[in-house]
């Protein structure tokens, strides 16, 4: 069930030129949120622009009572809507519809005892990060292990490692010039540690750009791990009402499009066609 | 306040309200059914839906432009048969009044599927899809023709006694001319604009921003030129005309009626807001208060044009 809320801006806090997070009140949209769920943000209150634009549910904020009370989303600067939430004002309200989509499967009832994988690795890259935080809780909760390997362009592309720290997540940073954690690639320490877990059962989830989670989708079959993606498709409604946000998938049978709102974000990574994706 | 009657009739169908959902915009309806009530609203189109599934064109599908958008998802839908089997029945049970848009690559196709769906329980209308710019064989092809208009809505005449709504583009030089030839047909409704064809450039890549090249151009960028079509068209047949074209608060679905709307759709403004229908029928009450009018009908068609 998706409601639509006119939820006032907090907070706005810029994390660089491009970056920022934005905190929304929000108490029944974040009662009914799960774990890798989105919104769909109305960036402006006029009709400028007219579409509304999908976010990853980042945090959900709680009360001095542990109750939540809101929900904040990771923002990165690449347009006019992205720009109109870089430059939120607090106090003001904009609409928020949602929660929408399909969750990360570990917020799902759990496998009956010790069938369960044993860690749970997270794979993101730069804005990707933002379906994680939701996830990591769920998996501290759980009390599964937990690793992220989260790799941006530069140090300046890489935020929150600290947030997951204190959930206990052993974080492992990388950017490709080298400014922070190992220089290169996600893919590369991932590789390296998936090669060395032994008999470890691993479950990978990993969003950000296609061709690091194409990457991982690979790694992840080549190691035989069940892996999960999060996509990032233009969206129209979000509701499954407009068919603009289609992925093709091949589930053995005819490749055929279905719908990331209602299916995804959250997919089983061996169902995509990544040729088929735009990046 | 005294009951304002927000009923309409469309040939012999019966709405509770005058505000559609239009096709291709809200699904099949029934993804819509947790989150609302979509037995409120005065009817809900379904996609387009030829005899056998379609899997449309390849995203991007849709590209924002100023104050409007261009589509071209390319008729992506589960074909007559699946709808009848694995949509309708739910439809039926949630009591929605159910308007079902038809397409065709051929007038064959057309009858075939009206046929099927004029067997089935639960459909209240059909809408004829001769107006998709985004398909290569049917569709507008007919509509594009005013002998292919006539000939496609006077085979289905036959082959169903279910209301008959031909969707009309705006894509040609006379729209009241297929208004015409929709009524000499044997329709009982005409329903219209379907989206104005139109283009978007990615300068950098000097590529189309839709995988298709050109789309359907909707939103409130196309309203003031739809009104007038409809009002062309009113000033031309005698039929019942369903509106729409950026369609997206009140005064609009207010200037539509005016102009001849006997009843609107609304397709991109419930992208943006699903939850629109329940504030366009208050908006209406609320009018019709201030006005002192007890039928919703008695806006359609009330232009003025005295001195």
């Amino acid at each position: 069930m998706a409601i639509d809320v006119l939820a006032e801006i907090l907070t706005n806090r810029a994390l660089s030129a491009d970056y920022n997070v934005v905190e929304f009140a929000a108490p029944e949209l974040a009662r009914l949120a799960q774990p890798g769920q989105f919104v769909m943000v109305k960036t402006s209150p006029g009709g400028d622009p007219l579409l509304r634009r999908p976010y990853s549910i980042f945090e959900i904020l709680r009360d001095a009572n542990g109750r939540p009370s809101g929900l904040s989303i990771l923002n990165k600067y690449v347009g006019a809507g992205s720009a109109l939430i870089y430059a939120a004002t607090p106090g003001h309200r904009l609409s928020l519809l949602g929660p929408l989509g399909t969750p990360w499967p570990a917020a799902e009832p759990g496998p009956a005892r010790g069938s369960a994988p044993a860690e749970h690795w997270m794979v993101a890259g730069g804005v990707g990060l933002a379906p994680f935080v939701t996830l990591a809780e769920t998996l501290a909760a759980a009390k599964r292990k937990t690793t992220l390997f989260y790799g941006g362009r530069s140090a300046g592309d890489l935020y929150f490692a600290g947030l997951f720290g204190d959930l206990g997540v052993d974080v492992i940073l990388t950017t490709e010039d080298g400014s922070r954690g190992e220089r290169g690639r996600v893919t590369a320490p991932l590789d390296r540690a998936l090669a060395d877990r032994g008999p470890t059962a691993v479950t990978l989830y990993a969003c950000g750009p296609t061709p690091m989670m194409r990457a991982v989708a690979a790694l992840g079959a080549a190691h035989h791990c069940r892996t999960f993606v999060s996509l990032e498709q233009v969206m129209g409604c979000g509701m499954g009402g407009c068919y603009s946000c289609v992925v093709r998938v091949d589930d053995g049978h005819d490749p055929h499009f279905v719908r990331s709102c209602l299916e995804g974000p959250v997919f089983d990574a061996s169902r995509i066609v990544w040729d088929a994706l735009v990046h | 306040m005294t009951t304002r009657d927000l009923s309409v009739r469309i040939g012999s169908l019966s709405l509770k309200n005058p505000v559609i959902a239009a096709s291709g915009c809200f699904g099949y309806g029934l993804e819509y059914a947790k989150s609302l009530d979509i037995a409120r609203l005065g009817a809900v189109v379904s996609k387009g839906l030829f005899m056998k599934p379609r899997e449309g064109h390849p995203p991007p599908r849709i590209v924002e432009t100023p104050s409007g958008m261009l589509n071209a998802i390319g008729l992506q839908g589960i074909g007559v048969h699946r709808f009848v089997a694995e949509k309708l029945p739910e439809l039926r049970r949630l009591g929605v009044t159910t308007i079902v848009n038809v397409c065709g690559t051929t007038i064959d196709e057309y009858c075939e599927v009206s046929r099927v769906l004029s067997d089935a329980d639960g459909v209240a209308a059909l809408e004829l899809n001769i107006s998709c710019p985004n398909i290569k064989e049917g569709g507008i092809q007919f509509g594009c023709s005013l002998t292919g208009t006539y000939d496609v809505v006077s085979a289905v005449r036959k082959a169903t006694s279910l209301p008959i709504i031909p969707k009309l583009t705006p894509n040609v030089t006379d729209v009241a001319s297929f208004a015409r030839a929709s009524e000499e047909g044997g329709a009982d409704a005409i329903s219209l604009v379907n989206t104005f064809l139109a283009m978007a450039i990615d300068v950098e890549t000097r590529r189309p921003k839709l995988s298709n090249g050109m789309g359907g151009l909707s939103g409130p960028a196309i309203r003031p030129i739809a009104v007038r079509m409809v009002y062309e068209c009113h000033q031309a047949v005698k039929l019942p005309i369903i509106g729409m074209g950026g369609i997206g608060s009140v005064e609009d679905v207010l200037e539509f009626m005016i102009a001849g709307a006997a009843a609107v759709q609304i397709g991109t403004a419930a992208f943006v807001d699903p939850f629109i229908w329940d504030k366009l029928t208050a908006g209406l009450s609320s009018y019709m208060e201030r006005h002192n009018l007890a039928r919703v009908t008695d806006i359609t068609g009330s232009l003025r044009t005295d001195a």
